[in-house]
């Protein structure tokens, strides 16, 4: 299989790679260029641990293929903070305990960022039918919500 | 070796696309939102020898206003077509089902034309653009050509289209005033899963709220999407009134010939079909601007 | 073990909700789990697995997979150690079949090459041929005399004569004349219920990367709950001694009890000998449905007899459980757990275990207690109904106190469950109104909780910080517990101590991360380490003041003289004895191994609402409320989120999640698409109220509480169900087509 060679960006940052031709985004995030914050629960759209952004639409990354960013803007988990300064998201799910294990807590912050970036006070409702496509089977998602409602406050008050 | 001569291609004009295709001789996939083939190409369901990217063709991701209805370019996804207030305001019904397909992540990427490219028949999108009677317009060596959507479904994963065809856009009509339409399906979450049954009605009602048109698609309870004229029929004339409403869902649960399988049985899916038929029913006649 | 002081009851640290030390690195991608690691030199495999439910392996035909460019190693079960144990040789032959598949899915070669690709393409050039068996997957039909045998040989004496090859075990617990209690009864209610066998649905799929050297030792990294528990699992395979093989565990992404034992970890270290390189396996999540450790399948009979004032005279359960193809024990937990809330005159529970052409049962948060109690809960809200009485009520008569003794045999202590059912009973969700298509159910839980072996090791850095190294996987926020445990028994503060779990040559033995045991039996073992720890820092102050050892104590983190008697010396602090450890005879620590016993059982009540739509059967969850007894809860934000986590678990059990086998005996839903595992947008907030009736065997009072939450739900949603719709369910799970069906007949 011809290799193919991608130019894009990610995190802000000018990146490149080749991957195979059916090879994933996933796939070339974690395997190629050593980004492992997203992460394959199912391989199949099903649970959202891969959630990145792409050109600003959040996306599951395994049903993208690497090839697919060739001049796109990618985002993940790991571009999420500022520097040394957690996103107000990350900060509040450390202090709400919105996460046990941790591996679907990247996706969720990822997937979660976007509702809020796109609608700043959404109702409890709203942001569990944003979030359904993320799984999680430590939480209940209780405490998951109280965080995104509690960062998406001081966001608004920032 | 399995795939190993699998190749990506990315053309930048739609006759560049038909002739990459034209000259392939085995098995091609468009890719569009790639939310059903890269399911299929990680369970090895699919071995193309080509993927085809259709999103750099100009107007593939346009919605344009045509002859007071809209076109909608296949690369279109689920997300951007909920953010145009004209469609939605147009065709709710299209709207709100392609904007259940899978998840949000699915949504971002997922297109009303890969979902019925893809001959499910479960597909969200179909029964909506059915009642609608939406067509497509197919590129492919012979020419282009407009197609009804009904007629493009054959059967579980098969659709009409020639090899070496691919749709380009979906034409979603004017909707004549006091007209409403709306799709309902049943799965056993609230978001996630495949629809076990499905909906949509479109209809058109007079002064005195009576339906003078209408149009009923049932979807996951036949080998295809399934348009229903006796269900139409069953309300024609009608203010949707318990007897009408008793007739409809009749009628759809006689049209059902699903299958039992891991997602419901025969008995489930006929019986909700019915019941969903309704429901869509009084939705699209209070969208009509009909009072009950 | 018995303290002679009632446990503490006033606390600085402990009860308060710190943030967890591994936060940070798990919401900013940094945490490394199974998959997340690399080696020079890797390859990375893939297993051959059975596409039928039962054959016979003729033969494995390797070569032409050998010969491929880029394979480094194949393996099969001929390299493995034989095993003369039975429970090794079950795993073992689980992990790579030896003469027989036994279900859709089970392992029987495997590739290591230098890409996935090359793997996968060798996998289909391995010529496997197999003579199909017939297969049996249900319970039921597995235990009738003509049923398909799916191993020979594996019954217990237990087992009485005349039954199927398959019927592994038979157990008996209970006490009394249930002829009489049955003949006291005025009510008496009989019903059989069938649970379906669930998967635990961790997020994270098993991964490992193992590498073995020529000179036989091996480094192991794999999300794990119990490091140790792999390395004598693997070595026993691969014939190896347990120093040799060092086991890291990686942070893990979810385990609920799967992760307590090996699927792939022999292999990728027999893979990796053969080669001699590093090699990596990450399963699909296809391989994880059908190849992990799903729970048991149920067939269950319950008989009850109440009086009309609500006190249960007799009470008898029949359990049929299915671990999958290799003999398992959970139906013992389940016989035993079935009645423990009650307190019983005349009570008898029977289990057997039959073999099915399924994976091979694992841990699921409580195993067997959850298919054993939503059918005795089920009959008893029955016989509520039917008598016209208030179940928590009827609860509470019947309830389960100090002194009682348990249908199991152990006589309780100080437990929670009255506490639980009278604040369920003051709450506001037990008198919400409900409207009409909507319905209420509650139901107890409860589960033994373990203690175990474990070894903690406790270091006083000169800094006056502290370092505390323990072996047990963090699933649930155990390293914060300890850490808070560790400061309050030395009186320093939270934020300057570090926990971190060790690899298996950095510390003693410690048993999985199971059994609710880390909170209990870790932290108990960190309070004795802190205490060695502080004892020694009382003699180096009792040097450095040249008075008696006898005479110094230990108070709000300092070392001080005990009277005034032993002189006039201001308190030195942990950081001031640390800082001059070097000179009064060296760096300081504290450590303490033992067997922990005195877990306390952790009972807990949940109540829920319901609206069930009539013409189709989908049902909603309105309002959930869990009340559970948590000893003492060290951090309250852990316990919550266990109690909400077990009972979300419990929700999709109830609802949604089952195993489905086509007539082929093969699996068909081995995806999250069609195992449908609750989404946030399922489900209301689930309210938590937490009591604390301290556990006499821990010096805090603290209880295991991680697997009680996933045993109430099933019944708690199957009576709300069933009252909503006015029909008695008795199947799980309750998926639409039941519900609607159910509506139809009734």
């Amino acid at each position: 299989m011809k290799s193919i060679h991608v130019s894009t960006t990610i995190n802000g940052d000018a990146a490149e790679f080749i991957c195979a031709p059916d090879e994933s985004l996933l796939d070339v995030l974690r395997n190629r260029l050593g980004l492992t914050g997203a992460k394959e629960g199912c391989g199949t759209g099903d649970c959202g641990a891969c959630s990145v952004m792409l050109d600003d639409r959040l996306v599951c990354a395994c049903l993208v293929l690497g090839a697919e960013a060739e001049g796109a803007t990618v985002g993940t988990i790991e571009g999420v903070a500022n520097g040394d300064t957690l996103h107000p998201l990350q900060q509040s799910f450390i202090d709400h305990a919105a996460l046990q294990c941790g591996i679907c807590t990247p996706g969720i912050i990822v997937a979660a960022k976007a509702l809020l970036e796109k609608n700043p006070d959404p109702t409890d409702t709203e942001v569990r039918y944003w979030l359904a496509g993320n799984l999680c089977r430590c939480t209940g998602y209780d405490k998951i919500i109280h965080a995104v409602q509690d960062a998406a406050q001081k966001m608004r008050s920032a | 070796m399995k795939g190993e001569s699998m190749r990506f291609a990315r053309p930048t004009t739609e006759t560049e696309a038909v002739e990459i295709i034209a000259q392939e001789p085995g098995l091609t996939r468009i890719l569009s939102g790639g939310t059903d083939v890269m399911v299929q190409l990680k369970a090895g369901l699919a071995e193309p020898a080509l993927i085809v990217d259709i999103k750099h063709i100009p107007g593939l991701r346009a919605i344009t206003p045509e002859a007071g209805g809209f076109r909608i370019g296949a690369a279109v996804s689920g997300a951007e077509l909920g953010e145009h207030a004209g469609v939605r305001a147009l065709w709710p019904g299209v709207v709100e089902s392609a904007e259940l397909i899978g998840s949000t992540q699915v949504q971002g990427r997922a297109t009303m034309a890969g979902n019925l490219c893809n001959g499910s028949p479960a597909a969200d999108a179909v029964p909506g653009l059915i009642a609608a009677n939406a067509s497509a317009r197919i590129v492919g060596p012979e020419g282009i050509r407009q197609c009804p959507i009904e007629d493009i479904p054959a059967g579980p994963g098969k659709i009409t289209l020639a090899k070496g065809e691919f749709l380009t856009s979906i034409f979603l009509p004017a909707r004549p005033a006091r007209s409403g339409d709306a799709y309902l399906r049943f799965i056993p979450r609230t978001e996630m899963d495949i629809a076990v049954a499905s909906a949509a009605v479109s209809l058109t009602l007079d002064d005195a709220g009576i339906v003078t048109a209408a149009r009923v698609a049932l979807g996951a309870v036949a080998p295809t999407v399934r348009l229903v004229p006796a269900a139409a029929k069953a309300i024609l004339g009608t203010t949707l009134d318990d007897a009408a409403l008793a007739a409809l869902t009749a009628a759809c649960s006689d049209a059902c010939s699903p299958i039992d399988d891991k997602r419901g049985t025969i008995e489930f899916r006929t019986q909700v079909a019915g019941v969903l038929a309704k429901r869509a029913a009084l939705i699209a006649y209070s969208r009509a601007g009909g009072k009950k | 073990m018995a303290f002679d002081n009632a446990p503490k009851r006033v606390f600085k640290v402990v009860g308060t909700r710190p943030p967890r030390p591994d936060g940070v690195d798990k919401v900013t991608g940094r945490a490394l789990y199974g998959a997340d690691v690399s080696a020079p030199g890797m390859l990375m495999a893939h297993i051959l697995r059975s596409p039928h439910a039962h054959a016979a392996i003729v033969s494995i035909d390797t070569s032409a997979a050998e010969a491929l460019p880029g394979v480094k190693a194949v393996v099969t079960a001929a390299d493995f150690a034989p095993q003369d144990d039975d429970f090794l040789r079950d795993v073992q032959d689980n992990c790579m079949a030896r003469d027989k598949v036994l279900y859709d899915g089970h392992a029987l070669a495997a590739v290591a090459a230098t890409t996935p690709a090359i793997a996968k393409a060798a996998l289909r050039l391995i010529k496997a041929t197999y003579n199909a068996l017939p297969h049996v997957t249900d319970v039921d039909a597995a235990m009738r005399a003509d049923a398909p045998v799916v191993q020979e040989g594996r019954s217990l004496e237990t087992v009485p004569d005349g039954m199927s090859p398959n019927v592994t075990s038979h157990c008996e617990f209970g006490h009394g004349d249930l002829a009489a209690g049955f003949a006291a009864a005025d009510l008496i209610v009989e019903r059989s219920f069938t649970t379906a066998a669930t998967h635990q649905g961790y997020i994270e799929p098993h991964a490992c990367l193992a590498s073995m050297t020529p000179d036989g030792k091996a480094d192991l990294w794999c999300c794990t709950q119990g490091q140790f528990n792999v390395r004598t699992l693997c070595a026993a395979m691969l014939g190896m001694e347990a120093s040799q093989l060092r086991v890291t565990a990686s942070e893990i992404g979810g385990g609920f009890g799967g992760k307590t034992t090996v699927f792939i970890e022999p292999v990728a270290l027999a893979l990796s000998r053969k080669s001699g390189r590093p090699v990596k396996i990450v399963m699909s999540r296809d391989e994880v449905f059908k190849a992990t450790g799903p729970t048991v399948s149920s067939s269950i009979d319950v008989k009850i007899g109440m009086t009309s004032d609500g006190r249960i005279t007799a009470a008898e359960a029949h359990l049929r459980y299915s671990g999958g193809a290799f003999p398992c024990g959970t139906v013992d937990m389940g016989a035993q757990a079935a009645f423990a809330a009650y307190d019983l005159s005349a009570v008898r529970t029977l289990g057997w275990n039959a073999l099915t052409n399924r994976p091979k049962e694992a841990a699921y948060r409580a195993p067997g207690a959850p298919q054993a109690i939503y059918a005795v809960e089920s009959v008893v809200d029955e016989l509520c109904q039917k008598l016209g009485l208030d179940p928590l009520d009827v609860r509470l008569k019947n309830a389960a106190r100090k002194g009682t003794k348990s249908s199991y045999g152990p006589t309780f202590d100080d437990i929670g469950l009255v506490a639980t059912l009278e604040a369920a009973m003051a709450h506001p969700h037990y008198t919400a109104p409900l409207a009409s298509g909507q319905g209420r159910g509650l139901s107890a839980g409860f589960w033994f909780n373990f203690g175990g072996n474990t070894c903690v090791s406790l270091n006083v850095n000169t800094d006056g910080t502290v370092g505390i190294t323990e072996g047990n996987p963090d699933i649930g926020g155990s390293r914060a517990a300890i850490s808070q445990m560790a400061a309050e028994e030395l009186g320093i503060s939270y934020d300057k101590i570090r926990t971190i779990i060790a690899d298996t040559s950095s510390l003693g033995h410690n048993d999985v991360t199971d059994g609710s045991r880390v909170t209990f039996s870790v932290g108990l073992a960190t309070i004795k380490a802190a205490q060695d720890a502080v004892a020694k820092m009382c003699s180096r102050a009792a040097r450095i003041w040249g008075i008696d050892e006898d005479a110094v104590i230990w108070h709000d983190g300092a070392a001080m003289p005990a009277g005034p008697n032993a002189g006039k010396f201001p308190p030195m602090t942990l950081a001031e004895i640390a800082a001059v450890s070097f000179n009064t005879g060296g760096p300081i620590a504290g450590h303490y191994e033992f067997n922990a016993d005195g877990a306390g059982v952790s009972f807990g009540v949940h109540l829920v609402d319901v609206e069930v739509d009539r013409e189709t059967g989908a049902t909603k969850v309105l309002r959930y409320t869990v009340f559970q007894d948590a000893g003492k809860a060290v951090h309250p934000s852990y316990v919550e989120g266990q109690m909400q986590g077990g009972a979300v678990q419990g929700i999709g059990w109830a609802l949604n999640e089952e195993y489905i086998y086509g007539a082929d005996g093969r699996l068909q839903n081995a995806g999250f698409l069609d195992y449908r595992v609750p989404v946030a947008s399922d489900l209301p907030p689930i309210e938590t109220v937490i009591l604390e009736i301290p556990n006499p065997g821990h010096p805090y009072g603290v209880r295991g509480v991680g697997e009680t939450p996933i045993v109430p739900p099933l019944a708690a949603l199957s009576n709300a169900v069933s009252r909503a719709i006015g029909t008695r369910l008795n199947a799980l799970p309750m998926s639409p087509p039941r519900i609607l069906k159910a509506l139809s007949k009734g």
